[in-house]
């Protein structure tokens, strides 16, 4: 076998990375033209209430525990490590405050968000993608269904909007969660608690919250469908349709996070 | 003067990266008439019948139906194209979140929340015309034998009244004597509802039953195409090769 001449070899590893830069960017694109032809079809009849109100109950109210009791947990477990972690001599202050910003401001959408993305973008991958692969989707097409509008459009909608209703849920239950441990474990007074609770919860953090659950939602929903639409190749098919859904939803909502804090406080 | 062909495919092609599935493909389907194309797996038989569909759009050539052009059609033409077509998927393509009655009448419906009572007769209706009746209506697809669900799947594909019916290999699956069932259903609907039927298949036994004239598809192309009775001394080496099944031949 004659050897490579020099340039190319030299040349592979940039030719490599090249291929990589051009499938991200492709793929990109390809995520960008499924989510603006959902919207654009999305808008116009006919509307299907009773997909979005069945998909509003599968994303938003039967994750409620889940969610919760991450909250709840987490919000107890900040508690602690602010309470230990050297402040104790202005403890009283500095647990509450960092519970109620901690909890509005990042770990209640990002909580939330992961939670549901592992519980709805896998499911909605897999029931998609099994439609995909046992032709339920082109059967939809013969029988004169769009399936943008009657599958993809109610679950990109619902999911936008139960998530900032989930992390509304979730910043109460986290802050309720802190709360109960500094005043039954650590003996703080629960009204000073409460009462510096609220001198910290400000109406634009909340703000931001609620548009950063709408974001991760649409995201969650975003990805589930994609993947699910575009499966291929039968069961192992599915299987890859879903762990892209569920990887790609996270990477989404962690870097969408950090963006909007990185805008919003920068 | 010679009447427009139900279906008329001109030249035409289709690639996959780089792979031509369909190379130039020349077919007409006369109205009420059946028509079977038999061909290996992976001869671009099922691609045909997406392209008819405007599933799948075609790299290069015409297609029309009832001399009206399909290719590049969309939103309200090609619905109003589609409402001529039904179609029977190979794994029946049943909604499995929904029960029979709702998978029938989803071609009526579109989906959409309306009056159960009346689509539920609806759905009776064509549940007999496939020989089930209303116990079925309210299992889950997940509930029924193979064969039921082909019938159920044929009761959904009919329910529009269709024009055109499509059969992606109908019989596989089945036990011969549950294929026969269907062949027969086929047999029924192109007589008693005058619809144009185009199936694609394999199980020859299947296509000298259901079929007016049987098309053979290699390579793209239509080889051979003549009337079911000449099948088995068509004279062409691909047809001999297939409908004996043996290995050695023109096929590689």
């Amino acid at each position: 076998m004659p050897a490579p001449k020099p340039a190319a070899a030299l040349l592979a590893p940039f030719a490599a990375i090249g291929r990589i830069v051009v499938a991200m960017f492709a793929g990109v694109g390809r995520i960008a033209i499924f989510a603006g032809r959902t919207l654009g079809r999305a808008v116009l009849p006919p509307y299907y209430p009773g997909r979005f109100l069945e998909q509003l109950a599968h994303i938003g109210w039967f994750s409620l525990p889940v969610v919760g009791l991450t909250a709840i947990f987490t919000g107890a477990a900040l508690a602690q490590q602010i309470y230990t972690a050297g402040s104790r001599f202005s403890a009283t202050s500095t647990v509450p405050a960092v519970v109620v910003i901690g909890m509005v401001r990042e770990l209640g959408p990002v909580l939330v968000g992961l939670m549901v993305a592992g519980r709805v973008s896998s499911a909605m991958a897999a029931e998609i993608g099994t439609m995909r692969v046992t032709e339920q989707l082109d059967a939809l097409a013969t029988l004169r269904t769009d399936s943008y509008r009657y599958l993809i459009a109610p679950r990109l909608l619902a999911a936008v909007i139960a998530l900032p209703l989930m992390v509304l849920a979730a910043n109460a239950i986290g802050i309720f969660g802190g709360w109960l441990l500094a005043v039954q474990k650590l003996h703080f007074n629960s009204a000073s608690y409460l009462a510096v609770t609220r001198k910290y919860m400000s109406f634009d953090d909340f703000e931001m919250a609620m548009v950063k659950a709408g974001v991760f939602g649409f995201f969650i929903a975003l990805m589930g469908c994609y993947h699910g639409y575009r499966t291929t190749g039968g069961a192992a098919g599915v299987g890859n349709a879903t762990r892209n859904a569920v990887v790609g939803a996270f990477v989404l909502i962690l870097s969408s996070n950090f963006l909007i804090t990185a805008m919003v406080f920068g | 003067m010679a009447t427009v062909p139900k279906i008329q495919l001109q030249d035409v092609s289709k690639q996959f990266g780089g792979n031509a599935v369909l190379d130039g493909l020349n077919l007409e389907v006369e109205q009420g008439e059946s028509l079977a194309i038999i061909g290996q797996s992976g001869s671009g038989k099922s691609v045909t019948l997406k392209c008819i569909l405007g599933l799948i759009k075609p790299d290069r050539g015409s297609i029309k139906v009832d001399g009206e052009e399909v290719v590049g059609l969309r939103g309200a033409a090609l619905d109003r194209m589609g409402a001529k077509f039904g179609m029977l998927f190979q794994g029946s393509a049943l909604f499995d979140s929904m029960p029979v009655w709702r998978n029938i009448t989803f071609g009526l419906t579109q989906g959409k929340q309306v009056s159960g009572h009346r689509m539920r007769i609806i759905a009776e209706e064509n549940l007999e015309r496939v020989g089930l009746d209303r116990r079925v209506l309210n299992l889950r697809p997940s509930e029924l034998s193979g064969g039921m669900q082909k019938r159920v799947a044929l009761a959904r594909a009919i329910a529009p009244r269709p024009e055109i019916i499509f059969f992606d290999e109908p019989t596989t699956g089945l036990d011969p004597i549950r294929a026969d069932v269907i062949n027969d259903l086929i047999v029924s609907l192109v007589d008693d509802l005058g619809v144009t039927a185009l199936t694609i298949t394999h199980d020859m036994a299947s296509a000298r039953k259901i079929a007016h004239r049987v098309a053979m598809l290699y390579q793209g192309k239509i080889v051979w195409i003549g009337p079911r009775d000449r099948l088995y001394d068509s004279g062409n080496p691909y047809v001999d090769q297939f409908v004996q099944g043996r290995a050695d031949g023109p096929i590689q």
